[in-house]
């Protein structure tokens, strides 16, 4: 019998298996096709202080083996999603959620952190710090270490639950972005949040995107998120959280082996509706298949001598 | 709470009845609304990573129409596809159009790409007992499709923008000089809104948009209403013309 638990701060999931932020609403738009309890957790739509529409359309592009965004953070505030969409939510969900916080300045993820971090629902705070498809803040958070540094212990001196912070991949090294949150006392990373891309329409000769550039995810990152894992997971004492192209079981696997406690799945779940599921349903087999009984053993496989 | 299915449908047809344009008959079992759209996956690979949104051309017993263009890598993919393969569809996506409607001199206005959703939508008002008149818009005689078809339902004025058939110009040149209580409109965004300037009220248009995926999940699509922030996945494509920001 394979054992799918692993362990985070606060959190204990049954699987490591999380949608991520942005590519799962929150969660109980997904609650039509399949029974969302048998997820480990949700990463929940990138939260800001005050509603945001976003950026205008198109907001989307293709690439070869993925796609861009540039959606912009549209969510109606954290007031209203702790007191609608949570709620809704909670309906179909009986465990915590991984609450993300955006912002564009520091006293904005402070005061979103603080609202959520009083919802019950919320089991730990996703510190956005890497979004790169607003103008003010986001993404300049994660690519600095001072910065990141910053925003990471004005939201931990406020929460009330631990802090996870999301990196972002467009730096020159993110071994020195994780240690700086991790000496500011982030609990957990997640990593990697999309690469900055751009797609040209050659009918129009301008960026298909209205933003012109946007976030690139889906398999293609995928090699480069494992390379940073790996890199990270030698550099820091604290969990990661590792997502960027994953589309299936074995590549949980990959980056369970890269150093990765737990995975979160984005792009995968616009695809197939369904993905979450087939991967927590996959899982068990794949381990097997490679002899894993305990995933929790199998964390950083790669980097044994 | 919305009713989407994933399902695997079988192709029972695909061929070409216009310039790049391809009529594909699906089967399975259908409940969609006219205006409704469904999301394929072409490959089963990585690539194309999305799915292709196309609107549903008419529906009759457990056979589902397509039309769609082949504009790019996906569309055609889908062009090549044989009889009796099967296809991985999201099914029953999108609000389709209001037919709760008053009116009963109705006029369908449809641009290119934007015609197939109109022939199921003719067919239901039909029933309804609404007198239809169909106008049509393609860029050239070799563009054209479905004009027999829609004569059924209606009188059909076709205009082609380089005048080698039908009327020379645009949708709004025979619009202008019709007589109607309302409209129905499906076509690309430049059309849609000199529509929409010249009738600000009792119609509805359906707009298109780059999706990601098609269910309301990715916030992709979205757009400022009168009504509020929508998705055209979900809340629409079909907009009323009261609720359309003009810009």
């Amino acid at each position: 019998m394979s054992n799918l638990r692993v362990k985070l701060p606060g959190l204990e999931l049954d699987n490591p298996v999380i949608p991520a932020s942005g590519t799962y609403g929150f969660g109980y738009e997904f609650a039509q096709f399949y029974d969302i309890n048998i997820l480990g957790s949700i990463m929940t739509k990138g939260t800001t202080l005050e509603s945001r529409f976003g950026n205008p359309t198109p907001r989307i592009a293709e690439a070869s083996s993925g796609m861009l965004n540039s959606v912009g953070l549209q969510n109606p505030g954290v007031e209203k999603v702790v007191t609608e969409e949570f709620v809704k939510l909670a309906k179909h969900f009986n465990k915590k959620v991984i609450a993300n916080v955006s912002g564009s300045t520091i006293e904005e993820y402070v005061e979103t952190a603080k609202i959520f971090s009083d919802s019950e629902i919320v089991g730990a705070l996703e510190v956005n710090i890497s979004c790169p498809n607003v103008k003010c803040g986001g993404m300049a958070f994660g690519t600095s270490p001072a910065m990141a540094s910053e925003v990471t212990k004005a939201v931990k001196k406020v929460s009330k639950k631990p802090i996870y912070v999301k990196l972002s991949p467009n730096v020159t090294d993110i071994v020195e972005i994780a240690k700086a949150v991790e000496e500011a006392g982030a609990d957990a990373i997640t990593m990697i949040n999309t690469l900055l891309g751009m797609r040209i329409d050659l009918k129009t000769g301008k960026p298909v995107l209205a933003n012109k550039m946007g976030g690139f995810s889906g398999p293609a990152i995928k090699p480069v998120a494992l390379r940073m894992i790996y890199q990270v997971y030698e550099a820091v004492n604290i969990p990661i959280i590792g997502m960027g192209g994953i589309m299936d079981a074995e590549d949980v696997l990959e980056f369970i082996f890269a150093g990765a406690t737990a995975v979160a799945v984005g792009s995968a779940n616009l695809i197939d509706p369904y993905a979450c599921k087939k991967i927590i349903e996959e899982l068990p087999l794949v381990m097997k298949k490679y002899n894993i009984e305990n995933l929790e053993d199998a964390i950083g496989r790669a980097h044994n001598e | 709470m919305l009713y989407i299915k994933m399902k695997k449908l079988k192709i029972l047809s695909n061929d070409m009845i216009a310039k790049d344009v391809y009529e594909m008959v699906l089967k399975g079992d259908f409940n969609l609304r006219p205006g409704q759209f469904i999301n394929i996956k072409v490959s089963d690979y990585d690539v194309p990573f999305l799915r292709r949104p196309i609107s549903v051309a008419d529906v009759f017993e457990d056979q589902l129409t397509i039309i769609y263009k082949v504009v790019g890598k996906g569309t055609e993919i889908l062009s090549k596809k044989e009889v009796g393969e099967e296809l991985d569809c999201l099914l029953n996506l999108g609000n389709g159009y209001d037919l709760n409607i008053e009116s009963k001199n109705i006029v369908l206005v449809g641009g290119g790409v934007g015609v197939p959703p109109l022939l199921y939508l003719a067919k239901e008002l039909k029933k309804l007992g609404k007198n239809l008149t169909i106008v049509l818009g393609f860029n050239s005689k070799e563009d054209i499709f479905l004009e027999e078809e829609f004569s059924k339902y209606g009188n059909v004025f076709i205009t082609t923008t380089d005048g080698t058939y039908g009327t020379k110009g645009l949708v709004t040149t025979i619009l202008d000089k019709l007589e109607f209580d309302y409209y129905m409109t499906c076509g690309p965004e430049k059309m849609l809104l000199a529509i929409l300037k010249s009738y600000p009220t009792n119609g509805q248009l359906s707009f298109e948009e780059r999706m990601g995926c098609g269910f309301g999940a990715c916030m992709g699509c979205s757009c400022k209403t009168l009504t509020g922030y929508k998705r055209i996945c979900v809340e629409g494509p079909v907009m009323k013309s009261e609720e359309v920001i003009y810009e």
